[in-house]
């Protein structure tokens, strides 16, 4: 298996704090890798950095053998780079079928077919279908702002989906998802992985969901890799329980 | 708005626009005049609602743009180009310059590039006082002549006012057309999270510059009507207090709604005249009236009809809902 995204020797400091330490590892094509570590660990920043959204101090993110550190997270995005964010990340006062649209406009056409072309850039029906996909239907026409916490996550994974991205990168998914909505969100993650081949890294905190979701997890402490492996591997590895599981 | 049904809304619009034709034809010079400078004020204001409103860039040099238009099309038109290729100058000037003061906002938002902006706009303020070999400095431009458009004079006050009211017909059709593009769309999501916006690939520098480049040009506009609308110029219009000015209009009608600026202009240069005959305490009553309004609806006026509609589909929504339950409820 070909290795979509490469990562190595990933550094990240903040004044006197380096919160990525030279991090190094591959995502294969079609996998869906978790990432797990205690909080403050790096993660975030790690993600932050290879989406362009900080520059690293050091270190370069390959995507398909081609180095793409220092792009900017919109040229990324085009390149089939997606992601969702920790926290609550989508447009209120837009409709989610508006959300959905916004989400996947900029993989359509050129600036200026955007300008004068139709106004749901032909997106209606993907959005539709996504909408579907996520049992949003009711929901289609609500302003975004007005879901629960719950649906504005499915919202957040959906828009992640609609420019139809090679490589996810989803930030806590399952935070503060109740049990049967958070079946649902891997059942649907599960699917977008078969069914369109798109390759997964995962944060998560839910060891539960990563266990069962992840073919590989990937565990880091202050900053650095700890250990990586197959789920049931890197639950029994001493130095991870140590660290993170505990006892 | 959407509360509405689509014929009526059709009705409504095209009574207003036969009521924008016909009822001023009984108006004497000064009405038109009011009138005119209503709907030149309302293209400026729909081109800071725009950064503003629907992009989220605050802006307090939409005056200083007024003023470039102006400018250009006072000094064409005296040296004898007609008014359209005047009004294109101004347009290709303001998008310009408005691209360029742009830039500020990649790096600086809110207050800090409301100060960017200020400082522009003195800065634009000086150079038409200054630079008196081009615009005449405080002595301004005077004798700016009245365009013929196919063949009918417009030196009248009615013929000229029809002028004013074609442009911002067509101003607001192209605005009408470019928040429904998904460039509308990429512009609210400027506003709403730049930061989610780039990681969905939308190119926040360019949208950022646009939304400036393309509210600056309907200044360029606004101005390029107001200096034949005036037939004289000087630097005094076109101060910060015209920026402010701007600014009011868009938030009392509504930042963000596409009728606000009609409606926040209506009230900013018909108002006063209204309150003529409390002579000396217009001012006072405006500025009372309006703070009164920000309290009570911050998003303006059609923020008060937009929550009245919202209120009504949630109750709509809710009598619905309990249909549905007590339908189950009977079922089982």
């Amino acid at each position: 298996m070909s290795a979509v995204l490469e990562v190595t020797n990933i550094k990240k400091s903040f004044g006197g704090i380096t919160a990525v330490d030279g991090v190094s590892f591959d995502v294969r094509e079609g996998e869906i890798l978790g990432l797990i570590g205690p909080n403050g660990c790096g993660k975030s920043t790690l993600f932050n950095c290879i989406l362009g959204q900080l520059t690293p101090s050091d270190g370069e993110v390959r995507l398909d053998g081609k180095v793409v550190t220092g792009l900017r997270p919109s040229e990324l995005n085009k390149l089939g780079v997606s992601r969702t964010f920790q926290l609550l990340q989508v447009f209120p006062k837009l409709s989610v079928r508006e959300n959905l649209i916004l989400a996947g406009q900029e993989h359509q056409g050129n600036m200026a077919s955007r300008l004068v072309g139709r106004s749901d850039a032909g997106l209606t029906d993907a959005a539709n279908q996504m909408i579907g996909f996520f049992k949003l239907d009711h929901l289609a026409a609500e302003p975004a702002g007005g879901l629960s916490y719950g649906q504005q996550k499915l919202l957040d994974a959906a828009m992640a989906f609609m420019g139809g991205p090679r490589l996810v990168l989803l930030d806590e998914p399952a935070g503060g998802v109740n049990p049967s909505m958070l079946a649902d969100l891997k059942d649907r993650l599960v699917a977008i992985n078969r069914e369109k081949n798109a390759t997964f890294v995962v944060i998560e905190h839910n060891m539960e969901f990563v266990m069962s979701l992840c073919s590989r997890v990937m565990v880091m402490a202050e900053g650095k890799v700890l250990a990586m492996g197959r789920p049931d591997e890197v639950r029994k590895n001493p130095a991870v329980i140590e660290a993170y599981l505990g006892h | 708005m959407s509360g509405f049904a689509r014929p009526l809304k059709i009705a409504l619009g095209l009574i207003v626009v036969a009521g924008l034709i016909v009822i001023p034809m009984n108006f004497n010079r000064y009405g038109l005049f009011i009138l005119s400078q209503w709907a030149v004020m309302t293209i400026a204001a729909m081109g800071l609602n725009l950064t503003l409103g629907y992009a989220g860039q605050v802006s307090l040099a939409q005056g200083a743009f007024v003023g470039i238009g102006a400018y250009a099309s006072a000094i064409m038109t005296t040296h004898g180009w007609p008014l359209p290729a005047a009004i294109a100058a101004a347009i290709v000037l303001a998008f310009a310059v408005g691209w360029v003061l742009g830039y500020p906002a990649l790096r600086v938002q809110h207050h800090y590039l409301a100060f960017v902006t200020l400082a522009f706009s003195t800065l634009a303020f000086l150079v038409f006082r200054n630079e008196s070999w081009l615009t005449g400095g405080i002595y301004g431009i005077s004798n700016i002549p009245r365009p013929h458009i196919l063949g009918i004079a417009t030196n009248k006050p009615l013929p000229f006012y029809y002028i004013c009211l074609g442009s911002l017909a067509i101003v607001s059709l192209a605005v009408w057309w470019l928040i429904r593009s998904p460039w509308g769309r990429a512009f609210m999501a400027l506003r709403e999270n730049p930061l989610r916006a780039q990681s969905l690939g939308i190119d926040t520098r360019r949208y950022t510059l646009m939304a400036f480049a393309i509210g600056s040009a309907l200044g360029g506009v606004a101005g390029a009507l107001y200096a034949p609308l005036t037939q004289y110029i000087d630097p005094v219009p076109f101060n910060l207090s015209l920026s402010l000015d701007l600014l009011m209009m868009v938030i009392v009608g509504g930042a963000g709604f596409y009728f606000g600026p009609f409606l926040g202009a209506m009230i900013a240069v018909l108002l006063p005249e209204w309150l003529r005959f409390t002579e000396g305490y217009y001012l006072m009553l405006y500025a009372i009236a309006v703070m009164g309004l920000l309290i009570w609806s911050p998003t303006g006026i059609l923020g008060i009809l937009d929550r009245y509609m919202a209120a009504r589909r949630t109750k709509a929504a809710s009598a619905l809902r309990a249909v549905a339950k007590s339908r189950l409820e009977t079922a089982q």
